[in-house]
């Protein structure tokens, strides 16, 4: 298991890509910070970063509204 | 061909525009249309200072036009509008925003409102820093502020001057504009005749588009200030300006003004293609990602998504959309958001078979009279945004005040018979445009519709008997104000977004949903509550200084994840001190930027107690903003609201009926929001009945006597 934000936990498989865990959370919204464990991941590598277990995942939505 | 008039001239003062310099004229314009007082008032140090310009000068001005008692339809009511220090700019993107202000007719109290368009940039280059417009015509005026003939005049307006928007457009083109180059600088503000029927009147601001040659229309749509325009009798603002180039703010340093702007541009050429697409889709974006976060209002914010979107998304729009380039509403813009459909071919109405320009849709359109009515044609929401924008009426009041409508009618409560005959189903786009051409009309139901959902509810509860809790649960306005288009039950802070703003539910003031309920980065009532204090304040100098706010944070450059704060966006934050130093000569700071909208947000609580309802009764917000209602809505998200009785509360869904579960949510989701409003007062030094302290007023600059006045009656 991953935990996401610091609330919500989803499950893990090996191999899974940040790019993955974005799509399985629907996470749509293009401009997202992500980091894994407190180290931020380069917006133009989430296909190929892989999500260890157990890590403490961040997505920063930067949406503030029209 | 129209009939060229000699307007017959009411009242006139000669003139010398003021030179701007550092983005200010030093004088506003006074226009009483009672009897005719036509007078330049000087912009005092502490006015400048204190208020900065925009917004802030709008309500000094305000406040010093009226009395305590003041209504809406009270001669001394007055119509304030003013740019900004930074409005006028065409270095940086955003920079012509005009603020309008006025006492509301939906609230009672000051309504502030923002258009894009060309008014109040010219206005400035015209001489003037802001104008009022007070009292009540005998006929119907026109007031012209005609620059290159150095004169204020008030016209009278002819039998033939039409009301609605884009016909009085093409009437004024023709009687005040000699040629293609007077066209390009002229622009004014109108209403119509849903304005004058309603008391959700929007005002248009125009546009001359160069590469359309036609006029165009963004709306200062929140609070009814068309209303107040049309009860004035006022059937236009214009505003005439000599020939212009890009330093006509006068900057202090147009060079470092040119060079920030330069970055930003760089910036959004590079990032909007692959982030929000505000150049070729505009706010549109934002109608599918809302429903995949299921935050879209459906069926008046009783759910958050639906499967028909993808008929009403972004993509569509881009679609129809019809010039295919981007689209700006002031000189300059490069995020250039401002789209339209050329040629719609009308199907209702008095102008049915007539092809017009429809500006937008936007998200808040879309979303207001589509998804959240259960429409999801985009043909019927072109025809809706084009009625509302030229009888100047308020989409999102429209689109808010037809859902709440059509749930009453649903729910079985609300019949034929009531409406007139009117089916007023959700989803049924004959009706709400039947609806809408009554309400311009002043007829039938569309009579009622008007008065928005406020009025609504008690003239349902004692001539149809329907039960009143159930009209305050579900009807989506505060303080008098519809709702905004956001669905708010599972974040909080947004809540307190909407409930706390000063002048009722609208996400201009802060959008924090993302933060909180997503991204979960404000776990806390204080996390809250600092949010609560740093982005409306933000959020407000935009209103300040005549910007638009969309390019602080519709792209953003992904080496802002570097930052500390990435949610304030610190790079674009930077930007904006440059400009305004770069107009002004000031050195501010950041800091210093907050500093001025606490200055001007504390004077506009105070402003609503000084009018008799800026207190801690008048922040509440009706539980559909705050929870599930209905048994049908709780079940659509059921999974959802059984895990937060076990999360939140250690409960046994499945011992439960659903009584008791609905019971349950709206009792913590109740003490919640209380909570949050004790956390949010403390942080910005209010007392637990949201009276701004001695102390912070003090803090403030603000203690006049006038202003310490209000608060001590209460404290």
């Amino acid at each position: 298991m991953i935990t996401i934000n610091q609330r919500d936990r989803v499950a893990w498989h090996a191999g899974m890509t940040v790019a993955e865990l974005l799509a399985t959370m629907a996470y749509t919204y293009p401009q997202i910070i992500v980091s894994i464990d407190g180290v931020l991941v380069p917006y133009d590598t989430y296909d190929q970063t892989p999500i260890p277990d157990e890590s403490d995942v961040r997505v920063i939505h930067l949406m503030a509204g029209g | 061909m129209m009939t060229r008039h000699t307007l017959k001239v009411l009242a006139e003062a000669p003139y010398e525009p003021a030179a701007l310099q550092r983005g200010y004229t030093g004088q506003t314009l006074y226009v009483n249309v009672s009897d005719g007082c036509i007078t330049a008032r000087p912009v005092s140090v502490n006015m400048r200072e204190t208020f900065i310009g925009g917004r802030g000068f709008d309500l000094w001005l305000l406040w010093h036009g009226i009395r305590d008692t003041t209504q809406w339809d009270d001669p001394e009511n007055e119509i304030v509008i003013a740019s900004g220090p930074c409005g006028g700019t065409t270095q940086y993107p955003g920079s012509g925003k005009s603020i309008a202000a006025a006492i509301s007719p939906l609230t009672g109290i000051p309504i502030d409102s923002n258009a894009g368009g060309h008014f109040g940039p010219y206005l400035k280059f015209a001489g003037w820093d802001a104008i009022e417009v007070q009292g009540i015509a005998e006929q119907e005026v026109i007031i012209l502020i005609n620059a290159p003939a150095g004169k204020v005049q008030i016209l009278a307006a002819p039998d033939d001057c039409p009301t609605n928007t884009h016909l009085l457009g093409h009437w004024l083109n023709e009687q005040l504009a000699e040629t293609e180059e007077d066209r390009k600088l002229m622009a004014f503000v109108s209403a119509g005749h849903g304005s004058e029927h309603t008391l959700m009147g929007c005002l248009n601001f125009s546009l001359y588009d160069r590469k359309r040659k036609d006029l165009r229309y963004k709306q200062a749509g929140r609070g009814g200030i068309g209303t107040v325009l049309r009860h004035k009798r006022v059937k236009a603002l214009v505003v005439r300006t000599h020939p212009f180039g890009g330093d006509a703010n006068r900057p202090a340093d147009l060079n470092r003004i040119a060079m920030t702007g330069a970055d930003m541009h760089r910036e959004v050429a590079r990032w909007d293609p692959v982030q929000n697409r505000m150049r070729s889709r505009g706010t549109s974006f934002l109608v599918q990602i809302m429903d995949d976060y299921d935050l879209l209002p459906v069926k008046n914010f009783q759910y958050g998504s639906h499967p028909e979107t993808p008929k009403i998304n972004g993509e569509i729009w881009e679609k129809r959309y019809t010039q295919h380039m981007p689209d700006g509403c002031w000189f300059g813009c490069t995020v250039a958001c401002a789209h339209a459909v050329d040629n719609y071919k009308l199907q209702t109405g008095p102008y049915a078979g007539s092809c017009v320009i429809v500006d937008g849709p936007e998200y808040e359109t879309i979303a207001g009279v589509g998804s959240n009515c259960g429409i999801f044609e985009p043909e019927v929401i072109l025809e809706i945004n084009f009625y509302c924008d030229t009888y100047g009426i308020d989409t999102i009041s429209f689109g808010t005040g037809m859902a709440f409508v059509m749930e009453c009618f649903e729910a079985g409560v609300l019949t034929r018979e009531m409406t007139g005959g009117l089916d007023l189903a959700f989803g049924n786009a004959n009706s709400a445009l039947e609806a809408l051409h009554q309400m311009a009309a002043g007829e039938g139901f569309g009579k009622i519709l008007g008065q928005g959902i406020r009025r609504m509810k008690p003239i349902f509860a004692e001539s149809f008997g329907i039960d009143r809790q159930f009209l305050d649960d579900i009807g989506m306005e505060a303080k008098g104000l519809e709702f905004s288009e956001y669905v708010t039950k599972e974040s909080l802070a947004q809540q307190g977004g909407y409930g706390l703003a000063n002048k009722g539910p609208q996400h201009d003031e802060a959008w924090l949903i993302f933060m909180d309920q997503v991204n979960n980065q404000l776990p806390t009532f204080e996390d809250k509550a600092e949010a609560l204090h740093y982005f409306p304040m933000w959020r407000t100098w935009f209103g300040l200084c005549g910007f638009c706010k969309l390019p602080w944070n519709d792209v953003v450059d992904p080496k802002n994840a570097t930052t500390d704060e990435p949610t304030k966006i610190p790079h674009h934050v930077a930007n904006y001190v440059e400009i305004y130093n770069g107009v002004t000569g000031a050195e501010a700071t950041a800091d210093d930027l907050i500093r001025m909208s606490e200055r001007v947000y504390n004077f506009q609580r105070i402003f609503n107690i000084r009018m008799g309802h800026g207190l801690r009764d008048h922040d509440a917000i009706p539980y559909r903003s705050v929870g599930p209602v209905t048994a049908a809505e709780y079940a659509s998200r059921q999974e959802r609201y059984d895990r937060q009785l076990v999360d939140w509360l250690g409960l046994d869904p499945a011992t439960m009926t659903m009584e008791e579960k609905l019971a349950r949510h709206r009792v913590t989701r109740t003490d919640r929001y209380e909570k949050l409003i004790d956390a949010v007062y403390a942080r910005r030094g209010w007392t637990s009945q949201g009276i701004p302290m001695l102390q912070t007023v003090r803090d403030l600059g603000i203690d006049y006597p006038e202003v310490l006045e209000v608060i001590q009656k209460h404290l």
